[in-house]
């Protein structure tokens, strides 16, 4: 039982973390009807950009206090949501009116972009750093450690928060709007410009917690970090619903679940393999996904 | 005569399709003034180049005397005009309130927005009957009524409205049509209308154009139109 209870916590940190991310694919898609998949990389600048923040910054801000960590995060947060608000513009604007193959095949460049600027600035090889002290609390036969602690907290404010903003403010509810239809949008005198890099902020300021939350977990970060945790999130993704915030919360916290028990188990070896292989057969059932809605396609 | 728009030379081409022919025609403020023809005329086309969703390939398009061809259709929204467009396009994932909220996206005094809300739902009792609904979950006149209320709430001083009486039933629409003439009367609002029903439309309007395969070929004050033989032929049904 006790074994049972540490793989659900494991899972569940694992979990918040993969719906982080999931929550910039869905609400990317959601306004524009394209997977970003450059939506990974940001994700490890987030996780670099505390790195350097607590480099640089770390004498007035001890990044080991609570202050200092918190505020590190809120700038790594800032940057990417900036950064993801540039690519949009820089790179997926102009192609706006263009076939989506497009869009995709330029953000998979822009993925690769990152990537390899990444390795050429930061450097290849791993890099560790700590934000807060790590201390594990025993609960029973449980070991809980304080940075999964701080996973679930973390994940829980952003979530709520994200509710918030999505279904009580003016620029959520247009976030809302334009999701539905662009020219509906526009004839209400939404820009629809600033909705969407409003969209991409968002999405980009919740993949840098997620990658910071990622490395106080898994220490070493490197410049090819987001590759399979953002794959990983994007499947999360897909299985909530595509589009769907709540779906991609959901499918986050359920493919963390089921990762962490097939590792747990004797087939450990197979983790990712046998985690692919359930989410295949949700699918089959719900091809659009656990929450997602079957949209008919009008002629 | 006071005009409140005025639509000179404008051309919309899809592709190498021409969709509307360097049509003029304008708009006296105050009135209501209809747009008709058969399907594919390019009525909706004329609306989508005015609102700013088409861009035009030629003419211009000014509102009291200001271009405003070619500006965006969130500018255009700022300026006082206001389209209703065909299929009505509420957005069907927010409550009735909350499409209501999103027309008035430009308004900023909280006052003002209520009294408008307050309009509209004196207009259209049903809607607040209806506003913790989705407005995905409403039958389509009284979807109808909400693309209009939502139309109103940026308070615009020009409306235009296309096929407010498309799929809807045919008792809806009197009502609908009254509250679109009730709206002109007590609001003031400059009201273009496009309708397939060309005899409702030539009712409650008072002044008429007919579009044939994007160009203009007829223009008279409604009730000539009416009584126009070609009128009559080709869209009053003899």
């Amino acid at each position: 039982m006790s074994e049972f209870l540490q793989q659900f916590l494991n899972g569940l940190a694992l979990g918040a973390i993969y719906a982080l991310i999931a929550l910039g694919y869905t609400m990317v898609y959601g306004v524009l009807r394209f997977i970003n998949f450059a939506h990974s990389d940001i994700f490890m600048v987030g996780a670099f950009a505390a790195y350097y923040f607590s480099n640089w910054f770390g004498r007035f801000l001890p990044p080991s206090s609570v202050l200092g960590a918190t505020i590190i995060t809120l700038a790594s947060m800032a940057a990417c949501a900036l950064l993801g608000v540039v690519i949009e513009k820089l790179a997926y604007r102009p192609l706006r009116d263009r076939s989506k193959l497009n869009v995709l095949i330029t953000a998979i460049g822009v993925s690769l972009f990152l990537e390899y600027a990444g390795q050429l600035w930061f450097g290849a090889d791993p890099k560790t750093f700590r934000l807060l002290p790590s201390q594990n609390v025993h609960v029973g036969d449980l070991v809980l450690n304080s940075n999964q602690l701080i996973v679930f907290g973390m994940t829980l404010i952003l979530l709520l928060a994200l509710r918030f903003i999505v279904m009580h403010t003016r620029i959520g509810t247009a976030m809302r709007a334009v999701s539905f239809n662009h020219q509906a949008a526009a004839l209400m005198g939404i820009n629809i410009d600033s909705i969407i890099s409003f969209t991409f902020a968002l999405g980009s300021a919740l993949a840098a917690a997620g990658g910071i939350l990622y490395a106080m977990n898994y220490p070493a970060i490197d410049p090819l970090m987001g590759v399979l945790p953002g794959l990983k999130a994007f499947v999360a993704a897909v299985l909530g619903g595509i589009g769907n915030i709540p779906g991609a919360a959901l499918g986050g916290v359920l493919l963390g679940l089921v990762e962490s028990f097939v590792r747990g188990s004797r087939f450990s070896t197979y983790a990712d393999a046998i985690a692919f292989a359930i989410l295949i057969l949700i699918l089959l059932f719900r091809p659009a996904g656990i929450l997602g809605k079957r949209v008919v396609e009008k002629v | 005569m006071n005009t409140l728009l005025e639509v000179q030379g404008l051309s919309v081409r899809y592709g190498v399709i021409t969709a509307l022919q360097s049509i003029s025609f304008s708009i006296p403020k105050g009135a209501i003034v209809t747009l008709i023809g058969s399907n594919g005329a390019g009525k909706t086309t004329t609306l989508r180049a005015i609102s700013g969703l088409q861009k035009s390939a030629g003419g211009e398009i000014r509102l009291e005397g200001t271009s405003i061809t070619g500006l965006k259709p969130h500018e255009l929204v700022r300026r006082g005009i206001a389209h209703v467009p065909e299929g009505r396009m509420v957005f069907a994932n927010l409550t009735v309130q909350e499409n209501l909220w999103m027309g008035a996206y430009l308004q900023r005094d909280r006052q003002a927005i209520r009294t408008t809300l307050d309009f509209v739902y004196a207009t259209f009792p049903r809607l607040q009957e209806r506003e913790k609904q989705l407005a995905g979950t409403l039958s389509g006149g009284e979807q109808q009524m909400l693309a209009i209320g939502r139309a109103l709430m940026s308070r615009p001083r020009f409306l235009m409205l296309d096929e407010p009486s498309l799929g809807i039933a045919p008792i809806l629409v009197k009502t609908i049509f009254a509250k679109i003439v009730e709206i002109n009367r007590q609001q003031g609002i400059t009201v273009l209308l496009v309708e397939q029903n060309a005899n409702l439309a030539l009712e409650v309007s008072s002044y008429g154009y007919v579009l044939e395969t994007g160009r203009i070929i007829l223009a008279n004050e409604s009730g000539k139109l009416r009584q126009d033989p070609q009128v009559r032929a080709a869209y009053l049904g003899g």
